[in-house]
């Protein structure tokens, strides 16, 4: 019964979306702007449809409706309500489902609106809507539909159909699979959610982009319309990737939070693209120029958005995220590929009307170093590319498959990335239109005096790996830049308009959201630097077995092993925990409990470390294995991660900065005015505020 | 006059960072580069990949898996899978390909010895991918040891539910 209102609502809503693509175009074509009308009405109803499918399919998760085979792989009786429920993006049929219900809900959403000044976009953000929305419920429908049953066949073997095949009855597991260990985690519940929406979310800016190109509008009005999507996207897309890197530190239990998986760069590289189209964008609202390459961006974000959905569920790649194999692939290809084509070949109809406006003059100033940022970010994508796809072209090229591992990814990337962060010091104190070495260097002198403190500081505490100096420096120099960038603004406005500089530089980021917003952002970066810094550069890790109240030292702290004990919890997991007493310095700081959880239903262990967090260093200690008689002795596996967690306070900064940025304003009449060119106390760097 | 010497300029500066990001990949790429083989293929090449980086892939034989807690020295048997998905495909799926390397006593087979932690995956008819070097002794020494057990979620039907 549910089964049939979740399939039925699925099937109503592909054929609505079949129906709003042939309304849109033939609205379109005969001019008739009813049949567009009758075509968004259509993209507003797949939002409530969506919803009642993807409620259905909740109901048979917490109902435990076993004899639906998508509940029984992915759940398990004794897993706790809310993990049956998020189990829906917990396979590959549930994801999809999910995918396109946050789809329907971003796609509804746009088309809601006022479309006053944007009508002729209206019918082609439809379009582009539907048809991304149309190609997922097709997969749902044709390849992995989460409603399927099982069956048992008169012959005795059981199988997932829809509907009853001949003689058939109905096969009910007593229990399910349960969902991976693993995946049973605050982070991973979230994780994915988070993920899918910054995918989603891509498409929007991806939608516009196409109308402009379609109806010849070709002004930054589609990049005005859809900034905020974007940065919401990119916001989320952020938020996944953190989650992800805390989910791998708090449970993979190898002391790390990336890994260079195929999977997780497959979800980074739309983030670079992403990147790399939010700064782009600015430069062609400022100055009218870099027209094509930000549709070159927002086409390759999407075939990536695109690319990420299928890599990270199908196990095209050898990898810990890949679950399983499927007959999606072929599809997918087939999808990005003609979607890239046509969305290029668009492009190149429109070449000419995206001429720039205005030309670059010098190499110093804002413009081309915003343009050196994006090639720095889409070295780093082609750099994760290469890595992805290279064992396909070893194969096709030599015959003999090669694969790069994480040394690949990180020798290569971090050059690009340490060029990143130098630029993020310089760029914001360059002027528009030209630059010079020596206005620069006027401009920066004093933050990099400053910033020079840093390394100094770390040399005389001990530290003499270069590479260690050398990135110290750098963050130490942009966050110098930045929280001068701050003092400057709010000190020239506290002089100009007699407020208190507290004041001042309250209204200096109120009127100038998107660039104090951004440097807020580049400061939670240079604080996530910190944390990747400390412990890429800075890690240490030891093991040792020991017995009963023996100690392991690892630089200043010592950990002792006071007991173990084992026990059953109610949701089917044998856990065996230690006791682990923490020193540092010889002073007692803490317990901790590093365990192993043994799940029943899966036969599956899983290690959990414990942790001692602070501001300075953690202090990871794993259990790693015990005597199997007594308890007597058992091994332990600790790691010092210095500074790590400046990562995740970092992450904290970025969200906030992002919301500074993002936040939607009152009035929009208000917003022009801010956005309005305030001249600047010192004329020389002809700087404009409004971006 | 002034634009073409503005342009070259730029076209230059351009033509620096590509050359920069195809040195980086290219050199990284020699540098890292792992062959990814299957256990019969290292077997045959024998001396010729000795004490290269190799990427394999194999099912864990789990009557072989021994752990000195000590030491922490892991090792284990390895059986041939083939190394092509589709391959796999046609013998019936990944699970199916593990178990029947590891039933087949004449599959060609590896020694594989790993120092670390015990993985948590790691047990019989699990698809062990290691990363590390064949030794003169025919033994593998794995540096990285990656697991997969594939029966447990999505197959195609939840093999422990029947009765």
């Amino acid at each position: 019964m549910i089964v049939d209102l979740g399939y039925g609502a699925v099937l109503i809503t592909g054929l609505l979306a079949l129906y709003g693509i042939v309304a849109a175009l033939y609205g379109l074509w005969s001019n008739r702007p009813e049949w567009v009308e009758s075509a968004r009405n259509a993209m507003l109803l797949t939002f409530p449809l969506l919803t009642l499918a993807a409620l259905a399919l909740i109901y048979l998760l917490v109902t435990s409706a076993f004899e639906v085979a998508f509940v029984a792989e992915v759940t398990s009786k004794a897993m706790p309500t809310y993990l049956k429920a998020t189990a829906l993006w917990g396979g590959q049929a549930g994801s999809l489902l999910f995918w396109a219900w946050l789809m329907s809900a971003f796609t509804s959403a746009v088309t809601l609106r006022k479309w006053d000044r944007d009508r002729e976009f209206l019918p082609w953000v439809i379009l582009v809507g539907l048809v991304t929305l149309g190609f997922f419920l097709m997969l749902i429908l044709v390849f992995e539909n989460p409603f399927m049953r099982l069956w048992a066949l008169p012959d005795g073997s059981v199988e997932k159909h829809l509907l009853a095949p001949a003689g058939a009855s109905l096969f009910t597991p007593h229990d399910g699979n349960g969902l991976n260990p693993l995946l049973r985690h605050p982070g991973m519940v979230i994780h994915p959610p988070m993920l899918y929406l910054g995918f989603v979310a891509f498409v929007i800016p991806y939608a516009f982009a196409i109308a402009a190109l379609v109806t010849g509008r070709t002004d930054d009005r589609w990049i005005r319309i859809t900034r905020r999507w974007t940065l919401w996207a990119w916001l989320f897309l952020s938020l996944g990737l953190v989650l992800g890197g805390r989910w791998a530190y708090d449970v993979l239990g190898w002391g790390g939070y990336w890994g260079w998986d195929p999977v997780e760069i497959s979800a980074f590289m739309p983030w670079l693209s992403g990147t790399a189209f939010l700064h782009s964008v600015m430069i062609e609202e400022k100055r009218g120029m870099l027209k094509h390459w930000n549709m070159i961006l927002i086409i390759t974000t999407y075939a990536l958005v695109i690319f990420g959905t299928f890599l990270t569920r199908s196990g095209v790649l050898s990898s810990v995220h890949a679950f399983a194999q499927s007959a999606i692939g072929p599809a997918f290809f087939v999808y990005i590929g003609v979607t890239f084509l046509i969305s290029m070949g668009l492009l190149f109809y429109r070449w000419n009307d995206l001429k720039a406006k205005n030309q670059m003059t010098s190499l110093l100033s804002r413009e081309a170093l915003f343009l050196l940022n994006n090639l720095l970010f889409m070295g780093i994508l082609i750099i994760c590319f290469w890595g992805v796809i290279f064992p396909l072209v070893s194969e096709l090229a030599t015959g003999q498959k090669v694969t790069v591992g994480p040394p690949f990814y990180e020798r290569a990337t971090a050059p690009l990335f340490a060029a990143l962060l130098f630029l993020m010091g310089v760029a914001p104190l360059s002027a528009w239109r030209h630059s010079t070495a020596k206005t620069l260097g006027r401009a920066m002198w004093k933050p990099f005096a400053v910033s020079l403190l840093v390394p100094l500081a770390a040399f005389l505490g001990g530290v003499r790996l270069f590479a260690g100096l050398l990135t110290f420096w750098l963050v130490a120099f942009v966050a110098s830049v930045t929280l001068y960038e701050f003092w400057r603004g709010a000190q020239a406005r506290s002089r100009r308009a007699g407020e208190p500089f507290p004041v001042a530089l309250w209204n200096l980021a109120k009127r100038n959201r998107r660039r104090y917003g951004g440097y807020i952002i580049h400061l939670g970066v240079v604080m996530m630097a910190v944390g990747i810094i400390g412990i890429e550069a800075f890690q240490a890790e030891t093991q040792k077995t020991i017995p009963q109240g023996g100690e392991i030292t690892l630089r200043d702290y010592t950990m002792r092993y006071e007991s173990l004990a084992f026990f059953d919890t109610p949701d089917n997991r044998n856990v065996a925990r230690a006791v682990v007493s923490v020193y540092k310095n010889g002073k007692y700081v803490g317990e901790l409990h590093p365990r192993r959880d043994f799940f029943y239903d899966s036969q599956q262990p899983m290690t959990i470390p414990g942790v001692r967090s602070t501001i300075e260093d953690d202090f990871y200690v794993l259990l790693v294995d015990w005597m199997p008689i007594s308890s007597e002795g058992a091994t332990f596996k600790v790691f010092h991660n210095p500074l790590v967690n400046w990562l995740w306070w970092g992450a904290w900064v970025f969200i906030i900065g992002t919301l500074v940025a993002a936040w939607p304003d009152k009035d929009p009449a208000e917003m022009a005015v801010a956005a309005a060119p305030v001249p600047s106390r010192k004329s020389v760097r002809a700087r404009a505020y409004g971006d | 006059m002034e634009n073409t010497a503005n342009r070259a300029k730029f076209i230059i500066g351009g033509l620096l960072i590509v050359a920069a990001i195809v040195y980086l990949i290219v050199s990284s790429t020699q540098a890292s580069a792992q062959y990814f083989l299957t256990i019969s293929e290292m077997l045959t090449r024998g001396d010729e990949v000795v004490g290269r980086d190799l990427r394999i892939s194999g099912a864990v034989v789990g009557d072989t898996i021994q752990y000195d807690q000590q030491t922490l020295t892991l090792t284990f048997e390895a059986a041939d899978i083939p190394g092509d998905n589709a391959e796999i495909e046609m013998q019936g799926g990944l699970a199916k390909a593990l178990h029947d390397a590891v039933v087949d006593p004449n599959r060609p087979r590896v020694q594989v010895v790993y120092n670390g932690v015990k993985p948590d995956l790691l047990r019989d008819e699990a698809q062990a991918i290691m990363t590390g070097k064949l030794g003169a002794d025919g033994v593998f020494y794995a540096e990285e040891l990656l697991l997969k057990c594939p029966t447990k979620y999505e197959d195609a039907v939840p093999d422990q539910v029947q009765e």
